[in-house]
């Protein structure tokens, strides 16, 4: 008698507890879901906003670009190197064998007219600036750009040849409007 | 005011709803500080002192500073010229941040060498962690504010890390800049961070507190007060030579505030920020060279990087190393096997230690130097990237396989059996029984 009392007790308690824990974890579900989206918005917040992200374009003369000289723009907040390359340079980007480049690119999918080469001029190790814009810079071991930071060697296709950068210099999205003027982005 | 009894009317009226002077009294005056601790012990309140500091003068300077890229570097200048006393508030903070970490790692250093990570004070220690790691990311933050040359430099560095993350990087990297490059949303954020971080600072250096009152002070013997007659109430011993202590650091502060202002910064700083021109060789303030040497110890042709190319690109491996670095100091209490607390007993691991210490400061020397710079004229070959290589390796060396080996190698010394016992006959009260025990888990 006191055993089936204490049984029947007993089984009416854990069919509480479940309900109960169904609602519990419900509710928890619930919140935690509510709370992350209403999470979002602050997250979001700190994204590029309309402004920044309004993709800018830029045209630009390279009439007065002589061969084996470059310049520099700013597009995006960033520096975009437009280098008139050399006969030398080319060859040589261009004879590199694909299985020596730790990025392996080869030199005409980098550029639209071999004697141009335009690219973002941010090392793709930690984003500093790399020298071999001036003649008198620092060219690294290839000839082409060199990162002071840590130490990051590129060639004449900008290709990542030497030091802690993964990829190559990345080349952004351009056309040339006609033989002297360039549209980057 | 001695123990609740004599407190005055108001004050017991006050206490009775709101008890804080009976903390305070049991807190800062009645509690029993271990009686030998040395000078070392000072670097604690020498910590909480320089942080009143930073944030007193923080404050002030926020009242003339103007988080803007084109205004920002110029408000810097109008409070070193202008501002009554800007050049002041502004020196005070700028070496502030460089005292702070001479006296936090002088504070870190002093528990590796006496064990007082070891249990009961895990807790303890890796809250210090958690705030090393805060203040680390506040300075870097406030370093970019006045933005100059190595303020914007170090910034786009080391937020770039951030890339190295698989997949998910570059979108991290935007998130953080607030767009395309380091700008003026960056320079926003950072200045909004820079305020909140040192209050956050505040909030862990109180649990901070919360657990070594809770565990009490660790001592130069490393062994657990017995009684009474190892310990003397805080105040006025503690409290006095806590001051002392400041007036000694004061001096040395003031003497780089006011005749070497400049001595831990770059002259780069004083060029205003140029996204289009990256200055010949960024260094970031000195307190960050050990991590920042680890970073570019892994490179693609070296061994370092070799046993682990396959897994991930060296990069990700230089990020994962230098945030590594910090966070193995999370796990040190259960890397450290042995039971021993003081290096004092400990011959060989005090040996280690000090190696220890100068492998940092190789480790700094080598995050100031250019990678392929030349180590020694007569030695040819031999570059500050093979020297950071090399003592990367040693610093986790040291906490991956030396902690947990000498441990169980290693032969302590006999450990006294009180604190009082080496220098009271019979160390006061202590039972036989209870001094016997070799190893007291103290
Ligand atoms: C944990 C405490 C703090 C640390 C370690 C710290 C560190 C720094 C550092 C290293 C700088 C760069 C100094 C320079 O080179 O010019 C700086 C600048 C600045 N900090 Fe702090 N700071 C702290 C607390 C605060 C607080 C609480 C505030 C404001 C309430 C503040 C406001 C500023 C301002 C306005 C600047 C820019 C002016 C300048 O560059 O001198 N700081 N901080
Ligand atoms: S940023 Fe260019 S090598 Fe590191």
């Amino acid at each position: 008698m006191a055993d089936a009392a204490a049984a029947g007790g007993g089984a009416g308690h854990d069919e509480d507890v479940t309900r109960r824990d169904f609602l519990y974890i419900a509710t928890g579900a619930f919140g935690v879901v509510g709370t992350a989206i209403a999470l979002w918005p602050f997250v979001d917040s700190m994204n590029p906003s309309a402004d920044t992200l309004a993709l800018s374009t830029i045209e630009v003369d390279i009439s007065g670009v002589e061969e084996g000289q470059s310049i520099t723009v700013k597009w995006r907040g960033k520096p975009v190197f437009i280098r008139r390359r050399t006969q030398d340079e080319i060859s040589e980007a261009e004879s590199v064998a694909l299985t020596e480049l730790p990025d392996p690119q080869a030199d005409e999918d980098r550029v639209q007219k071999a004697e141009w080469l335009i690219m973002v001029g941010v090392c793709t190790h930690l984003g500093c600036i790399p020298l071999g814009q001036k003649a008198s810079d620092k060219k690294g071991d290839f000839g082409g750009w060199f990162c002071p930071c840590h130490g990051s060697h590129y060639d004449t296709s900008g290709r990542i040849r030497k030091g802690p950068a993964p990829e190559n210099l990345p080349v952004p999205q351009y056309t040339f409007l006609d033989d002297t003027t360039v549209r980057i982005g | 005011m001695s123990n609740g009894n004599g407190q005055s009317g108001l004050v017991k009226w006050i206490d009775e709803r709101l008890p804080v002077f009976t903390f305070m009294q049991h807190e800062l005056n009645d509690y029993p500080t271990p009686k030998n601790l040395s000078y070392w012990w000072n670097f604690g309140s020498l910590a909480g002192f320089v942080l009143v500091v930073m944030i007193v003068t923080g404050i002030m300077l926020a009242m003339n500073y103007t988080p803007h890229v084109d205004y920002a570097f110029d408000s810097v200048e109008r409070i070193m010229r202008d501002v009554n006393y800007g050049w002041l508030l502004r020196y005070i903070h700028m070496n502030g941040g460089s005292m702070f970490f001479i006296v936090v790692y002088i504070h870190i250093f002093r528990g590796l060498y006496y064990g007082s990570y070891k249990s009961p004070r895990e807790l303890l220690w890796m809250l210090g962690v958690i705030i090393l790691i805060l203040m680390m990311a506040t300075a870097f933050m406030g370093y970019v504010l006045p933005w100059g040359q190595m303020s914007f430099w170090g910034a786009t560095v080391i937020t770039n890390l951030f890339s190295a993350i698989p997949l998910i990087g570059e979108d991290v990297v935007t998130w953080l800049w607030g767009g395309f490059a380091v700008e003026n949303p960056t320079l926003n954020r950072f200045y909004s961070l820079h305020y909140l971080f040192p209050f956050l600072i505040v909030g862990v250096v109180v649990l901070h507190m919360v657990a070594l009152h809770t565990t009490k002070s660790n001592n130069p013997l490393g062994i657990d007060a017995k009684g009474p007659q190892d310990t003397i109430p805080f105040h006025p011993y503690y409290t006095m030579k806590d001051y002392f202590g400041i007036g000694v650091f004061l001096i040395f502060f003031a003497g780089f505030v006011f005749f070497a202002p400049n001595f831990f910064g770059e002259p780069d700083n004083y060029i205003e920020a140029d996204p289009l021109v990256t200055p010949p060789h960024i260094v970031p303030e000195w307190y960050f060279l050990p991590y920042y040497a680890i970073l570019r110890a892994f490179t693609e042709d070296y061994f370092l990087y070799v046993p682990i190319s396959w897994l991930m690109s060296a990069k990700l491996a230089g990020v994962i190393a230098m945030f590594g670095s910090i966070f193995v100091l999370f796990a040190l209490p259960w890397l450290d096997t042995s039971p021993v607390r003081s290096a004092r007993f400990r011959p060989i691991y005090k040996q280690f230690f000090w190696l220890f210490l100068i492998n940092c400061f190789i480790l700094g020397v080598v995050g100031a130097k250019a990678p392929d710079d030349q180590v020694f004229t007569w030695f040819e070959g031999f570059q500050y990237v093979h020297l950071g290589q090399i003592t990367t390796a040693y610093y986790f060396f040291h906490f991956l396989i030396l902690f947990p080996l000498l441990g169980k190698l290693e032969r302590p010394k006999p450990i006294p059996k009180s604190i009082s016992e080496p220098v009271l006959p019979g160390g006061g009260t202590v039972a036989a029984g209870a001094a016997a025990k070799p190893m007291e888990k103290a």
